[in-house]
């Protein structure tokens, strides 16, 4: 074996140097000769009934080559949009999904009239002459009105707006427990609707080549070969006349996982009108029409001793799903199952997750899906038990994590975690963040009336998706594994094509610093290649879910191992060895105790596409493999933070934050740190800044662009203070698990805790998201008008 | 066809003329016209900065002005940033403080710092942050992207000790 | 999004200007741009005809100062009126307000005019036009600051006519201005400004909790009476009228203005 060299390296990134100087690939960037740009019209009502459209003065104007309908699409577009059974296999009602309204819009942003122009602007001015009647029709927007009988209903044929409602574990699990219980705390915890907001909006590009029959769509996508196939399924084409092609993507985060409804009409406009069509999203559209994540509300209820000792939790999901259900929509129900975190529940956890459809554009996952969730309500209502019975946050947690000694551990829900030490992470940021320190100075701040205060939030995650027999289902048959291909040229260079695709985090660095150390080859002469259907193995599954690695990373090693051996037989030929007898040590092959005569990776390479094989070997040195790994992986770790809460106006001072993850083996610190950074950022934007709002009444969107939808900027967000424990995963070889997600899923609560701490002492127990100046400072006032 | 009218502007070194419609912005301008795609456009408010460059040596939000602004004027873009084939030390610095993950916001962020430095050229970390005010990125939380900037900064003022001419002749 | 079609003028002259503007119906300055380009990328402007004052810069970019008056032409940008050394010395509240408007990028082209002509009562430099008596010159007239913010993005400009000079007396003594905000580069969710004049007297303005900007003239006067930062900014309320919108209730930004009042006042002392 090649003495590690790379994996594990701090290097800099393969990708950069393109992307710094102006020479990414985007999807914006790609203009086929002859393209038509598409323009949208897209519903200004949550919910309407569409009288009529009228287009003829639209069609009149310059440069428009056609205006379409949903009739229009019928003879190329058939089916529904793909919904996947993830969570809940059994749904109540799912609506069917048109890529374009016909007779009714269900959210604002929906498709309703498709315009094809020479270039963008007529596309838009095309777009804006189109006029189109329509009537009103009552919108759903609360939950919890939703769910009564007598609500509106989210489409006008709906017998009932709940998408879905399962239990996972009833009541009758865990009412034992509450009986005995000591205290009962409870809470409900709301998570706002979140735009995922990558820099780069959506784009699509499409090419129909009318006399092969072959669609070529590119795409800014975190899942190229599932775009295919829903693509080639809605088109009623083959696969194999269909190539995706996705080259660098501007982050995704989730919304780049599902197809939508452009993909669909772009490369149905393309077939019809036999011309290359581009549709470039504006920000204002991705806010509308781009998924949603979170949009959740929780109702939390534990049931402990006054020792602290824990007993059971029930938690209810209540999801709005939007008016459709996100392909992946139902994976956020995960949130149920992980709800009892990284803690024991001896008297059992119960859940239910119920979906309920609203006139909004469908939830789908984004960065964390679900286990934010589960991390924020477990985290919350712990520190709300821990200050009912006047135990520190970091004695409770201490006293009821799973053990090191405990690992593999199986949950109330069958989920077996692989390991970990919840209480080394804790430790360390606890030491790090000089808690007993802070504790003074806090005691110290109060008295002199200042509002100071920290947030713990201990977080695990399943990742890693997934092994075949979890994930078949969830899917409905197509098994989460991963593929790689590995090929060496004569001349010793090497490609590596993976069916898992990238959205900023690195692979074409991170995947060749794995090939490199396997192969025994130069980090250098490895190139990664992704993002296009069209090459390397039958199909991949994409990247989310911290999946790349652990799944992605182990193929790519699986396959370079299986090109070792066979270079393993071809050099023992060469060397005139016996196989046995023959060992491969940083790059090179020799018979054992003669290192002085070996034949290097390259020169099997070039050997191997010469005359002179051993019997039963064949040409060449490539291999392709597909890895299913025997288990999800179950990265962790302890985020802190400290805030300073100005009463007068309710605004947030981010102190310091801490974090310390454990996410098994590193391939490249570098990028893990950064992972680490831009997930904690997300988290913290969640907590203090970001929120979907819509009209409660009328049901219309309020925060339309980024002057209204608080993405922060370089000034509030702080510098976390990283720190790492490194527990391997006993799931695959590399024992590496996932980071993509981690700091998202830790770090909302971790401030939310901090702000709630800082203001105890005015009696205030709980705080919604996103904690805005305004809404501090009405809590505050009403806590001190309780008190006087 | 609505009127054209003629534009002639000097963008990393090299003078274009070329006729625009008033309502041509300039980002498209750059990007669709001379297929300079390094610009990048991520908003339509001008809240993003993704379509940041230099006009005539100060940021400017190319998504909100025209492109018949831009008469007369020199523009530098990402593209105009390395020179002869060796990248400019904010770039290096970017690259080397893994500064970037996606990318998108990259070229905007680099421009804007450009600007930032050649008005303070050692910045305070709040003064950094500050100067990055008008630019959004979603995958770094910032972290790498002030260290780089305070990299490159560090590095700037190294190169301009080495060799005091290059100050003078303002490089 | 890309706006809809217009004409395009480009002048030369203040005259010039003005007889373009005349000429058209539904005509538009081009200053900087940061407030119309986007609205109109929205689509929700669709001038006619702009009138791009941009070359204008030498004729309307000036600051400078005539014994006790700072005047400042209508194109003088934000960055100008930010690293002016004139301004630092004989204005410098307006110079730390122009270093918090918007961002780098948007400092880069927006003008002092443009913000006073937008009337935006988010525009910082409506309360300190209002807070020193400033006089805002057009090609017609002198217009005094309190006579200029008439309601909601509404002034007494007339259709040809254009602002070209806003002139406050200097003012150099202790001074604040509190823009509270969440983002950075946010528009104030409340400012308040306060300036001490030599004569030992406060003015007190505050930007974006009404219709317009606000002159808190009974903050002044409770200030003049002799009472404390605390008590004076309790009268910060009293002419404003916000409204409650995504940033923040009505009730907050009443409650904002009197805190950031006080703060302010002590920063200025």
């Amino acid at each position: 074996m090649a003495v590690s060299q790379m994996i594990g390296a701090r290097i800099q990134r393969r990708e950069d140097p393109r992307l710094i100087t102006g020479g990414g690939r985007y999807i914006e960037d790609l203009k086929p000769v002859g393209a038509l740009t598409m323009a949208l019209v897209r519903s200004p009502h949550p919910h309407a009934r569409i009288r009529r459209i009228n287009a003829d003065a639209a069609r009149a104007l310059p440069g428009v080559v056609a205006v379409l309908v949903a009739s229009d699409f019928k003879e190329v577009l058939k089916g529904s949009h793909p919904v996947a059974p993830a969570f809940v296999a059994e749904k109540l009602t799912v609506p069917d999904r048109y890529p374009i309204a016909a007779d009714e819009v269900v959210f604002q942003g929906e498709p309703v009239v498709v315009v094809l122009a020479e270039n963008r602007k007529l596309a838009v001015d095309a777009a804006e002459a189109v006029e189109v009647d329509y009537e009103p029709l009552p919108a759903v927007t609360d939950l919890f009105k939703a769910l009564e009988p007598n609500s509106p209903k989210a489409h006008v044929n709906l017998v009932d707006n709940r998408a879905w409602d399962l239990t996972y574990a009833g009541e009758d699990t865990v009412s034992e427990a509450f009986a005995r219980a000591e205290v009962v705390v409870k809470e409900r915890v709301v998570q706002q609707r979140l735009a995922p907001t990558a820099m780069e909006p959506r784009g699509v590009v499409a090419e129909y080549s009318e006399y092969d029959g072959q669609l070529t769509l590119w795409l800014g996508t975190q899942n190229p070969h599932f775009i295919r196939l829903f693509v080639a399924g809605m088109l009623g084409m083959a696969e194999t006349k269909v190539r995706v092609i996705s080259e660098d993507v501007g982050g995704g985060f989730g919304s780049k996982i599902s197809p939508y409804p452009e993909d669909y009409l772009v490369a149905a406009a393309a077939r019809l009108l036999k011309r290359p069509v581009r549709w470039i999203e504006t920000r204002s559209e991705s806010i509308q029409a781009t998924t949603h994540g979170r949009g959740q509300l929780f109702d939390v209820e534990i049931a402990a001793m006054r020792d602290g000792s824990l007993l059971a939790l029930k938690v209810t999901q209540y999801l709005d799903t939007g008016a459709y259900v996100g392909t992946f929509g139902a994976f956020q129900a995960c949130a149920c199952l992980l709800a009892g975190g990284a803690y024991k529940w001896p008297g059992g956890v119960a859940a239910r997750t119920v979906g309920v459809l609203t006139n909004r554009v469908p939830t789908d996952p984004y960065r964390g899906a679900g286990r934010p969730e589960a991390t924020h309500n477990i985290e919350r209502i712990l520190d709300k038990l821990a200050h009912e019975i006047g135990m520190d946050p970091v004695a409770i947690r201490q006293k009821n994590f799973i053990q090191p000694d405990e690992f593999p551990f199986t949950n109330n829900f069958g989920l077996i975690y692989d390991s970990g030490n919840y209480q080394g992470a804790m430790d360390q940021a606890v030491q790090l963040v000089e808690y007993d320190a802070f504790r003074k100075r806090q005691a110290q701040a109060r008295a002199e009336g200042r509002y100071l205060g920290i947030g713990i939030s201990s977080w695990i995650e399943i990742c890693g998706f997934g092994p075949s027999a979890a994930t078949v289902g969830a899917t409905g048959g197509l098994a989460l594994i991963e593929s790689a291909q590995v090929r060496i040229h004569p001349t010793g260079s090497a490609q590596v094509f993976v069916g898992t695709h990238a959205q900023g985090q690195g692979h074409e660095t991170t995947f060749a610093q794995i090939a490199a150390d396997t192969l025994g080859l130069p980090y250098e002469s490895i190139e990664i290649r992704h993002g296009d259907t069209a090459e390397g193995a039958a199909f991949g599954y994409g990247t989310y879910g911290s999946r790349s690695l652990a799944v992605g990373g182990m193929a790519v090693r699986k396959t370079a191992k299986q090109v070792v051996a066979k270079a393993h037989k071809i050099a023992a030929h060469l060397l005139e060895a016996a196989p046995d007898d023959v060992v491969f040590d940083q790059g090179r092959f020799h018979v054992k105790g003669n290192p002085g005569t070996a034949k290097t990776m390259a020169e099997v390479a070039f050997a191997s596409f010469g005359a002179s094989l051993p019997e039963g070997v064949d040409h060449g040195l490539e291999a392709t493999s597909y890895f299913d790994p025997p288990n999800f992986v179950w990265p962790f770790g302890t985020h802190i933070c400290i805030v300073e809460v100005d009463p007068n106006t309710g605004s947030v001072n981010l102190e310091k934050y801490v974090a310390v993850d454990d996410c098994g083996e590193i391939i490249n610190p570098l990028i893990v740190e950064g992972q680490l950074h831009g997930g904690i950022a997300q988290g913290i934007a969640q907590a203090l800044f970001e929120e979907v709002s819509y009209d409660e009444e009328t049901g219309q969107l309020l925060t339309g662009t980024l002057q209204d939808y608080l993405v922060p900027t370089a000034n509030e967000i702080p510098t976390p203070v990283l720190g790492r424990t490194i527990t391997p995963s006993p799931s695959n070889e590399l024992g590496v698990k996932g980071i993509g997600e981690a700091g998202t899923i830790a770090s909302s609560v971790a401030v939310i805790n901090a702000i709630v701490d800082a203001l105890q002492p005015l009696g205030i127990t709980h705080i919604d998201m996103p904690a805005s100046p305004d809404r501090l400072w009405q809590q505050i006032r009403a806590a001190q008008g309780a008190q006087a | 066809m609505a009127d054209r009218l003629p534009v002639s502007v000097a963008v990393n070194g090299t003078t274009y003329t070329r006729e625009v419609e008033p309502r041509d912005l300039l980002v498209y301008f750059l990007r669709e016209d001379l297929r300079l795609t390094g610009t990048h456009v991520g908003c339509d408010t001008s809240q993003c900065g993704a379509c940041t460059v230099l006009l005539d040596g100060r940021p400017v939000k190319s998504c909100t002005l025209f492109a018949v602004q831009a008469d007369g004027k020199t523009l530098t873009t990402i593209e105009g940033m390395a020179k002869n084939g060796e990248l400019h030390p904010i770039q290096k610095a970017f690259w080397d403080e893994h500064g970037l993950q996606c990318g998108y916001c990259t070229p905007g962020f680099i421009m804007t710092a450009s600007a930032l430095l050649a008005k303070l050229p050692n910045p305070t970390e709040a003064q950094i942050r500050k100067g990055l005010e008008g630019n959004l990125c979603r995958c770094t939380g910032y972290v790498n992207i002030v260290r780089a900037v305070q990299s490159a900064s560090a590095a700037m003022a190294a190169r301009s000790a080495a060799t005091p001419e290059l100050v003078e002749r303002g490089a | 999004m890309i706006p809809a079609a217009f004409a395009y003028q480009r002048a030369t002259s203040v005259d010039e200007a003005v007889r373009l503007l005349g000429q058209s119906e539904d005509a538009k300055v081009l200053a900087g741009g940061h407030s119309l380009v986007p609205l109109m990328r929205l689509r929700l402007a669709q001038p006619a005809t702009l009138v791009d004052i941009n070359a204008l810069d030498r004729e309307l970019g000036y600051i400078r100062r005539d014994n006790g008056t700072l005047r400042i032409g209508a194109l003088a940008r934000h960055y100008q009126l930010e690293e002016s050394a004139e301004i630092k010395r004989s204005l410098p509240l307006l110079a730390e307000m122009a270093a918090e408007v918007g961002d780098a990028q948007v400092r880069s082209m927006g003008t002092i005019g443009g913000v006073l002509a937008h009337a935006d009562p988010a525009g910082d430099y409506g309360t300190l036009a209002l807070m020193l008596d400033a006089t805002i010159t057009t090609n017609k007239r002198s217009i005094a600051a309190r006579d200029f913010f008439l309601g909601l993005f509404s002034t007494p400009l007339a259709a040809d006519e254009m602002l070209t000079e806003i002139a406050f007396a200097v003012a150099a003594g202790p001074h604040a201005y509190l823009k509270f905000r969440r983002r950075m580069s946010d528009w104030a969710i409340v400012g308040v400004g306060a300036q001490k004049l030599d004569d030992g007297s406060y003015r007190v303005g505050i930007t974006n909790a009404a219709t317009t900007p606000i002159r808190a003239d009974g903050v002044e006067q409770a200030l003049q009476s002799g009472a404390s930062p605390a008590e004076a900014a309790k009268r910060a309320g009293q002419r404003l009228d916000p409204t409650s919108d995504l940033r923040g209730s009505a009730e907050y930004k009443t409650h904002l203005a009197g805190v950031l009042t006080q703060r302010a006042l002590e920063a200025a002392l």
